[in-house]
Order: structure tokens, then C-alpha cells, then sequence
């Protein structure tokens, strides 16, 4: 039972990873949290991911808030290529 | 009851999706003369096969398709020039001590004051810069990923990897910002 719960480090990491995206399952969450009772370094990992996460999501605001855009000289040198290809 | 056939209207396709495949391909690839490129060859690759289109979806819908293809040969030419894909995580792999820290990879503690200046634009632009470090295909995953939020199963999707490969991608490139973010800001 318990070594069915023992993960190692490698394992930890990719679960709080995917935890991050709220991608872990429960089982895995359980792996982790009962991983954490031993290791320091993991839960400092942990820790400094979730802040990780916190950064990359005000990254991820900036970005959707912004709308990428081709500019007029970009279209019209496009439409002289195409119409040279329709031709 | 009849449904409407769509027809292909070339002339119009510049006005009115040349920016909607471009901001579809520069958040993929996060490179704007790519992003030119690739919708130019989607409007040409378009028009090649004009025949082929069979009215069932909407023009925009099928040139998203058409671009989708172009995205996808380009990040397989970054994958074919960078060796073959992710097998499996090697993060912490050494011989006996697999599957445990090593000394070298052992998070550092970071500094409080630096903590706190979460919003500061200075720290954005040094996580840009970060990102920007990424190997090609480990930014455009984590990208789609993080900052733009896809599902899991659309970027194996649309980029044609396993889930277990894209969180292989997810784990290596979070690991390389924690590195750049540790060395040049939360410790410095």
C-alpha cells in the first residue's frame, strides 16, 4: 500500500507541474503531499513553482489583453504577391 | 431545408483574415517575420488548392487549416534539426542517484524583497528575456501552454505530440526559466 504511495523526486516535480495547470489527479496529489513529509527540497521546489505559476500568469493577462496585427505596407506587399501569383 | 454553399473569395482574403492568421501564427511560433511568412504561404497554399475546397466550413475556418499544416511542418523542422523528440524526463537521471535532487539542481532560496516586486515591469521584461532564451520548441509549448492557456489535448493536437511528451516540454522549460529567473533576478 504505502510503496505504492513512495514517489521520488523526478516524479514530484512532474506532478507539481502538472498541478500548476491543475492537471493532477487526486491520487497524485496524495503521492505528492505524503512526498513532502520527507523532503525539504521538494516542497521548496513546490513552493517556488506555485510563485512561478503566479508570474507566468500576469505574462499570460499582458498577452491575451493584446491583439497581434499586420501592418498596412505588410498587407499591401502581401497583396502584390498574391496578385502576381493569380495571375 | 437547403444549406448554403460557401464559395472561396480570394480577393477578400487579405482584408479580412490576414490579421487573424497572423495573430494565430505569431502566438505559435512568437516570431512576426515567421508569422508573415507562414500566412503568405497559407494565402498561396490556399489558392492552389481552391479546388479542393468543399464549402462545408467557412473560408476562415479552412485557411486556419491550411496554416494549422504550416505550423505544424515548422515545428517538425525544428524537431527533425534538434535531434528526434523528448523520450522521457531525464531532469535528475544520473546512475544511482536517479530519480533524486541533484546538488547543482537543488533550489536556491530567493531573496524576500525580490518576492514581493511580483508586478514590477522590470521583472516581466527579465521573464520575457528568459523565455525568449528557450530552445524553439520547448518556448512555443510552454507558451501555448502557460501563456496562452490551450488544452492539453489540443496542442498534442495541433503539434502532433503525446501528452506525456508535452509535459516532458512543459517540465524542462519551467525548469530552465526557474535557472534564468533564480540567476538573474530572485538572487541577485
Amino acid at each position: 500500500m504505502f510503496k505504492k504511495l513512495h514517489i521520488t523526486c523526478d516524479e514530484a516535480t512532474t506532478i507539481c507541474d502538472k498541478s500548476q495547470y491543475k492537471e493532477a489527479s487526486i491520487l497524485d496529489i496524495i503521492k505528492l503531499n505524503i512526498h513532502f513529509i520527507g523532503c525539504k527540497i521538494c516542497r521548496l521546489y513546490t513552493k517556488q513553482n506555485s510563485k512561478m505559476t503566479g508570474l507566468f500568469k500576469i505574462k499570460s493577462l499582458d498577452c491575451k489583453g493584446k491583439t497581434n496585427c499586420m501592418t498596412n505596407a505588410d498587407k499591401d506587399a502581401l497583396k502584390k504577391q498574391f496578385e502576381e501569383i493569380r495571375k | 431545408m437547403l444549406q448554403k454553399e460557401i464559395t472561396l473569395n480570394p480577393d477578400k482574403w487579405i482584408d479580412s483574415y490576414a490579421d487573424y492568421l497572423f495573430n494565430y501564427a505569431v502566438v505559435r511560433v512568437n516570431d512576426s517575420d515567421l508569422a508573415k511568412d507562414l500566412v503568405q504561404e497559407t494565402f498561396f497554399a490556399g489558392l492552389k488548392s481552391a479546388k479542393n475546397f468543399l464549402g462545408k466550413s467557412t473560408e476562415r475556418t479552412w485557411l486556419v487549416s491550411i496554416l494549422k499544416r504550416k505550423v505544424i511542418d515548422h515545428y517538425r523542422k525544428i524537431n527533425s534539426k534538434k535531434g528526434q523528440a523528448e523520450v522521457r524526463m531525464n531532469f535528475y537521471e544520473d546512475g544511482e542517484n536517479e530519480g533524486n535532487w541533484l546538488e547543482e539542481r537543488v533550489p536556491q532560496s530567493w531573496n524576500n524583497a525580490s518576492e514581493q516586486a511580483i508586478e514590477n515591469q522590470e521583472l516581466k521584461t527579465q521573464l520575457d528575456v528568459c523565455i525568449d532564451k528557450l530552445p524553439e520548441k520547448y518556448g512555443m509549448v510552454f507558451r501555448m501552454k502557460t501563456i496562452q492557456e490551450f488544452e492539453t489535448e489540443e496542442i498534442c493536437k495541433e503539434l502532433d505530440i503525446t501528452a506525456s511528451n508535452l509535459w516532458v516540454i512543459v517540465h524542462r522549460a519551467r525548469t530552465q526559466l526557474r535557472k534564468c529567473m533564480e540567476d538573474n533576478w530572485f538572487n541577485n
